[in-house]
């Protein structure tokens, strides 16, 4: 049985890793996931888990050093934020073209400059594109269960993919809550133990890893690897499903809250989806249609199940927690709003950019983003495509 | 040491097949290493930066190696191998990998001189148990002989070309031993496949050795040095009897020269059968070749003193 325990996010990161036992960490200590290594590193020193922790010169070093361990036949673990996600980024898309299931907590943060510590989806955002397999977590308790499903997730033989868990800096990496710890010996039993296809230290049977590929195989070798990425969605929501059985909370691929007949609806991810469920819950008191989809799994992107999640809707607001950077919009914006134009309804869509470098955003800029959607379907009419929450002064 | 007949009937750890320049020494101080090394007592697995050998040994879907072979970027050959060496202990702990594994990550001057000096003494601080070797050819030679740090003094490459107001590069070469040597490892030479034996000694003495260990190789490159593929052994062997390339070892912090070549050879010999020194035999440029001379000369007093005071 499991307990309930009050403790940070990044101790709940900490406590999946001490509980997945992973044969081998490599990680550089970078704000705000700082506290995971330690306290990995403190578990090891207790003699609480088996593991070997490479204390890397660099964050680049330390996905290095992940590939290199991984391609050796074991399962590998590391945690990172920001500027030191960035600082892999190279090593991001090697450890999946090379389909090595490293699994990675990601405790999410802007980007220098200016410089700043705090919470944003800078670096995912970032980087996902690098064929990573990305969940996105509300809570304490999501980044907990996710990094024990993205385990089992990343390793399946169909998947083969690499795997990161985000959440969101200081928000939740350092906030107290109250969430469900599984037993030790439950979470062993749900990931089971791995077996690597073509462990390196096989001396027996010699192989080659990282082999360079001209254009007569690059191609090919990139499609395949695609193929991964992709048959990751239906193992994410199988994995959820399995999770669900064994210890009651399960998962799919979005969160999909109050949604059934809502027509204002907010479309968002990360710790800014508790403010939103909260907001609706009052608004919902009042009688009104709102309702929030949170996205969960942002890579592969559940195209079709967000857009058909979506047809009740009359207007939509996507909050983006990074900036768009010269696009049409941010990347959540993008993607949803290319996800509906193949769907018989393409309700109204506007996009926000919130919460950068650790901006507040409370239920007064939520109840703003409803009102902004009121409004959009009272007049029929966009005013303004592009805003900002929580802005000091007026945005264009 | 075994006998050169004995020696060419053991087992090859890189094959035929590869595409190296004709004339590379890569492929020829490689073989050596696995000669040297004792593959009745332990496997090896190798990582490899990117580079010119990285690129024309595992080109897929062919590959030239017989023994587990890793690659993954220019700069983290040390890193990779940290990370496979980490596995392999715990592994062996756990008790599901039972053979005795030996490690080695090999990159040239530019991986390891340069973009690969950060990982590398990283790995080194950590103490893995692991030999690097850096085939030093000079240049960034995959790319198209570029300056690398390793580069000679007055040497000409397309970054740092002799023209009409500058005569090759400015500065003299990084003293890697130097910054090796500063991490403490037990064990760091210098060695040169012109001497066969010495080097497989070294390979031999590094592979044995708990923790880290380096070797700097000289590996001519007919290419971007400018000589026909046949001379690399020999010029090699001028490097070493002009001291350009001095061949020593430094085992617990003590310096140990290899070999003192009984008449030390003037630079020019060294310099002379090489394009990439060609202008220096130009009309004006007699004092890069004094300056080169020396640079040499005062490397080489210094190694001599310090041996000599047991240091």
């Amino acid at each position: 049985m499991g307990k309930k325990v009050a403790l940070t996010g990044n101790e709940a990161a900490a406590h999946a890793i001490r509980q997945i036992e992973p044969d081998v960490i490599a990680a550089f200590p970078i704000t705000p996931s700082t506290p995971i290594p330690q306290a990995v590193a403190q578990f090891i020193a207790d003699g609480e888990m088996d593991t070997e922790l490479v204390t890397v010169e660099s964050e680049h070093s330390a996905m290095s050093a992940c590939i290199g361990a991984a391609a050796a036949g074991g399962r590998v673990m590391t945690a990172t934020s920001a500027n030191g996600y960035a600082l892999m980024w190279e090593m991001l898309y090697i450890a999946s073209g090379m389909r090595l299931p490293i699994v990675m907590a990601v405790v999410a943060r802007a980007l220098s400059a200016p410089l700043n510590i705090h919470g944003d989806h800078s670096d995912i955002m970032g980087g996902r594109d690098t064929g990573w397999i990305q969940i996105i977590a509300e809570n304490s308790q999501e980044a907990y269960d996710g990094l024990i499903q993205a385990v089992k997730i990343a390793e399946n033989k169909d998947v083969m993919t690499p795997a990161l868990v985000a959440m969101d800096g200081f928000n939740i990496s350092h906030a107290i809550e109250i969430w469900e710890m599984e037993d030790d010996k439950a979470v062993k039993d749900f990931i089971g133990e791995y077996k690597p296809l073509f462990p390196l230290l096989n001396t027996d049977d010699p192989v080659t890893h990282g082999a360079w590929a001209p254009p007569n195989w690059y191609f090919e070798h990139k499609m395949s690897q695609l193929k991964g990425l992709l048959a990751a969605k239906d193992v994410v929501a199988k994995v959820g499903k399995e999770f669900g059985e064994v210890f009651g909370r399960e998962y799919g691929l979005y969160e999909a809250y109050k949604l059934d007949d809502a027509e204002l609806v907010i479309v968002a991810a990360g710790s800014v989806c508790g403010t939103t469920k909260d907001v609706v819950d009052k608004l919902r008191e009042e009688g009104q249609k709102v309702g929030l989809l949170k996205i969960r799994l942002f890579r592969p992107f559940p195209y079709k199940e967000l857009a058909d999640a979506l047809q009740s809707a009359k207007a939509i607001a996507i909050l983006d927690r990074v900036s768009p950077a010269g696009a049409q919009g941010g990347p959540l914006f993008n993607e949803i709003r290319s996800a509906l134009y193949d769907t018989p309804t393409r309700a109204p869509i506007i996009n926000y950019t919130y919460g950068l470098g650790g901006r507040d955003t409370q239920p007064i800029h939520i109840n703003s983003v409803f009102d902004r959607l009121k409004k959009i379907v009272e007049t029929g009419k966009i005013e303004k495509q592009f805003d900002c929450l929580n802005l000091r002064g007026e945005w264009r | 040491m075994a006998l050169l007949n004995e020696l060419a009937k053991k087992k090859e750890g890189l094959v035929s097949g590869h595409r190296l320049c004709p004339g590379c020494t890569h492929s020829v101080i490689m073989r050596q290493v696995f000669a040297a090394a004792d593959t009745d007592k332990y496997d090896i697995v190798i990582a490899a930066a990117t580079g010119c050998f990285e690129v024309s040994t595992g080109l897929y879907p062919y590959t030239s190696w017989n023994v587990p072979w890793i690659h993954t970027a220019f700069e983290n050959a040390a890193s990779t191998i940290a990370g496979v060496e980490t596995m392999y202990r715990v592994l062996k702990r756990k008790g599901k990998v039972k053979k005795d594994i030996r490690f080695i990550a090999i990159a040239s001057d530019g991986g390891t001189y340069d973009i690969g000096l950060q990982a590398l003494s990283g790995a080194i601080e950590r103490g893995h148990q692991f030999l690097y070797i850096c085939n030093d050819n000079n240049a960034y030679q995959n790319t198209g002989n570029q300056r690398s740090s390793a580069t000679p003094f007055g040497g000409s490459t397309t970054t740092s070309p002799n023209g009409k107001v500058k005569f090759g590069k400015e500065q003299p070469r990084k003293d890697i031993m130097s910054i090796i040597e500063g991490h403490h490892l037990p064990y760091a030479a210098q060695a040169s496949p012109s001497n066969w034996r010495d080097l497989m000694n070294k390979v031999k003495k590094a592979l044995d050795v708990n923790g880290p260990t380096y070797i700097n190789v000289i590996e001519p490159c007919t290419t971007g040095w400018g000589f026909p593929p046949e001379k690399a052994i020999e010029i090699a062997q001028l490097a070493v009897d002009t001291c350009v390339w001095p061949l020593y070892e430094v085992e617990n912090g003590k310096i140990k020269i290899n070999y003192k070549p009984q008449k030390k050879l003037p630079v020019v010999e060294y310099l002379k059968p090489q394009r990439r020194f060609a202008h220096l035999f130009k009309k004006g440029n007699e004092h890069v070749i004094e300056e080169f001379q020396r640079q040499v000369d005062e490397q080489w007093e210094w190694l001599l003193k310090r041996e000599e005071c047991g240091l």
